[in-house]
């Protein structure tokens, strides 16, 4: 494994140098190696158990026929090609325009946020947005569906009831938070304090040098973000988006359990294939489906990555 | 920090240069964005408030009108909560002990003799972040032998690997502000064991790291639910989704307490790693 092919753990080991008594060089090189490598061999071993195994079983399966052989059927179905698979291509189309949506509209708010908060002159009030930022991002899940469906279910409501009163019940306007709109809008709730997070470190590293050079040189606030500010933040921004559509694309259990499963998206499909909700023999779409979901996944993960090299080459 | 250097400026006019004659453009803007500042601020408290209140407001509030805290004491007779609770409860101590008996040793044996190793740690360490966990869960299912299939403690052999980012990067910073091979030395040249040094000299250093570990552990098992969920089992997440109670408010109320303790672990854990970074500037 990586341990046992890397030169310098065994060079930097001092202790095995007893080992080489009596084997010839290569061999005690070889058992110094192991040893190095040995205490981490539990860990290593349980990764792979628990987390290589399955994801391997993922990519193999999605390729397998019911026969085991090689195929390309699976992933043909996912895709959509006929009516009765049609189902798991809106799903696709649903999930990648569910995470678009909650990674831009959240990454445009959440920059106008975190601009605002780090204009604060309060130290305390920054710390406390920061910390505050933290705790909401975690927020997800099933228990933020039951908050918002006390906060926006149709009649019974909070602000269902508060907009009515002034007569602009959202249930009326074509709102209903069980559908992609209301889930969305949901999402919005842990995916802007993520952008605020992340993206805030960013306004931080904006030199006040560079803003007090555009000034020098007679350039207007305008023309300072449109030449100098928003430039340099782009790639900051487009990376964090990146980072939240990859969020907003694997977020299962808030969209389940306020929809109660009911909205067509490829997290709440392989769920209910995965509880046999399903006709026998679609097993392998399972396979199929959360195949693809890792590959969108990892995309979006290198993409964010690349990007947030070209950011650190400006900002610090 | 760009214009809290520029409200300086204009603090102190004499700063500024008079042929420019900066001082009334810039003013302007400078006090308009202020008020849209302060309307941002409010709007985005307002959205992220409100939703709570509602939450409160519904599982706290009599039919006849005025809050009660009375159904707070319903909860432990609600059908389901109890053994939900127990189930929850063993995940989190089984996860918490084989994970940290797994990288506690690991870690520190990589900080101190495999440091290239780190590198690998790393990305292995963010797969679990990267791999969405209902994805996860496919190739979990139905690669897991049958016996451990059917047994509830899969779970928590899989929340290892859930919990195993929050784990490695607590202990790696809590390590980073450690001389680990100084403690180590000393430790040694004075004759004890590894795993004495392990227990004795390193693990009492790095309590504050190992506290937001399991911490972050112990809300982690608590608040998971995809995988439970297509597992078929009912620990406190699926049982506020699924309990069929005769009064629904008592759903709501468990998941806003959920959230609140959410809040307070992670307070907890940054006022923790505030304290940490804190000493070792001190010591340093």
């Amino acid at each position: 494994m990586t341990v046992q092919s890397d030169p310098h753990s065994a060079t930097s080991l001092d202790v095995a140098s007893r080992d080489t008594k009596g084997t010839s060089r290569t061999t005690g090189a070889l058992v110094r190696k192991i040893r190095t490598g040995a205490p981490v061999v539990p860990f290593l071993v349980y990764v792979i158990l628990v987390l290589g195994v399955p994801t391997g079983t993922i990519v193999a399966f999605a390729f397998r026929s019911n026969t085991g052989r090689f195929t390309w059927s699976n992933i043909h179905t996912i895709l959509g090609t006929t009516a009765q698979t049609l189902e798991f291509r809106t799903g696709f189309e649903n999930s990648l325009k569910l995470a678009v949506v909650t990674a831009v509209i959240p990454g445009v708010l959440g920059t106008i946020i975190a601009y605002a908060i780090s204009t604060s002159e309060h130290p305390a009030f920054k710390r406390i947005t920061a910390a505050t930022s933290g705790v909401l991002a975690q927020f997800g899940g099933v228990n933020l569906a039951f908050m918002f469906i006390a906060t926006l279910a149709a009649t019974n409501g909070l602000v269902t009831k508060w907009l009515a009163a002034i007569g602009l019940d959202p249930w009326n306007h074509g709102f209903d938070l069980y559908k992609f709109w209301g889930v969305a809008f949901v999402y919005m709730y842990f995916q802007i304090p993520l952008m605020v997070l992340i993206i805030t470190p960013a306004f931080a590293g904006l030199r006040p040098a560079w803003r007090e050079a555009a000034e020098g040189l007679g350039a207007s606030r305008w023309r300072f973000w449109r030449h100098v500010g928003i430039p340099v933040l782009t790639p900051a921004i487009l990376g964090s988006m990146f980072l939240l559509f990859g969020s907003g694309f694997s977020a299962y259990a808030t969209a389940e359990a306020l929809t109660g499963g009911t909205i067509s998206i490829t997290p709440i499909q392989i769920g209910s294939i995965l509880q046999g909700n399903v006709i026998a023999g679609e097993q392998n779409i399972a396979y199929a489906l959360a195949f693809a979901m890792i590959v969108i996944l990892l995309v979006s993960v290198v993409i964010y990555v690349l990007l947030r090299r070209r950011t650190s080459r400006w900002l610090l | 920090m760009a214009s809290l250097e520029l409200g300086a400026e204009i603090a102190d006019p004499s700063q500024i240069d008079a042929p420019y004659g900066a001082e009334a453009p810039l003013n302007k803007p400078q006090r308009r964005f202020r008020w849209g500042r302060g309307a941002i601020l409010i709007v985005t408290a307002a959205y992220f408030v409100v939703p709570f209140y509602a939450g409160m407001e519904y599982s706290l509030q009599r039919p006849t009108g005025g809050f009660s805290l009375t159904p707070l004491s319903q909860i432990a007779s609600a059908p389901g909560f109890a053994s939900a609770l127990w189930l929850s409860t063993q995940l989190a101590v089984i996860t918490m002990v084989v994970v940290m008996a797994l990288m506690v040793p690991t870690v520190i044996y990589v900080h101190l003799r495999l440091p290239r190793f780190r590198r690998v740690m790393e990305v292995i360490t963010i797969l679990p972040i990267i791999i969405p966990p209902i994805a996860y869960s496919v190739g979990v299912l139905e690669s897991a032998p049958q016996w451990l299939r059917n047994s509830q403690y899969l779970l928590a052999i899989v929340y290892v690997i859930l919990a195993m980012p929050y784990v490695y990067r607590s202990l790696d910073a809590g390590l980073g502000a450690l001389d680990v091979k100084t403690l180590v030395e000393a430790s040694r040249s004075l004759g004890s064991s590894w795993l004495m040094t392990i227990w004795r000299v390193l693990v009492p250093n790095l309590r504050a790291a190992l506290m937001s570990a399991s911490v972050l552990t112990l809300a982690l098992v608590f608040g998971e639910f995809t995988i439970a969920n297509v597992d078929n089992w009912q620990t406190i997440p699926v049982w506020i989704y699924l309990a069929p109670t005769d009064n629904p408010r008592i759903n709501t109320l468990v998941a806003m307490i959920a959230l609140l303790a959410t809040a307070v672990v992670l307070i907890l854990i940054v006022s923790l790693d505030r304290s940490q970074s804190r000493n070792s500037r001190r010591s340093a």
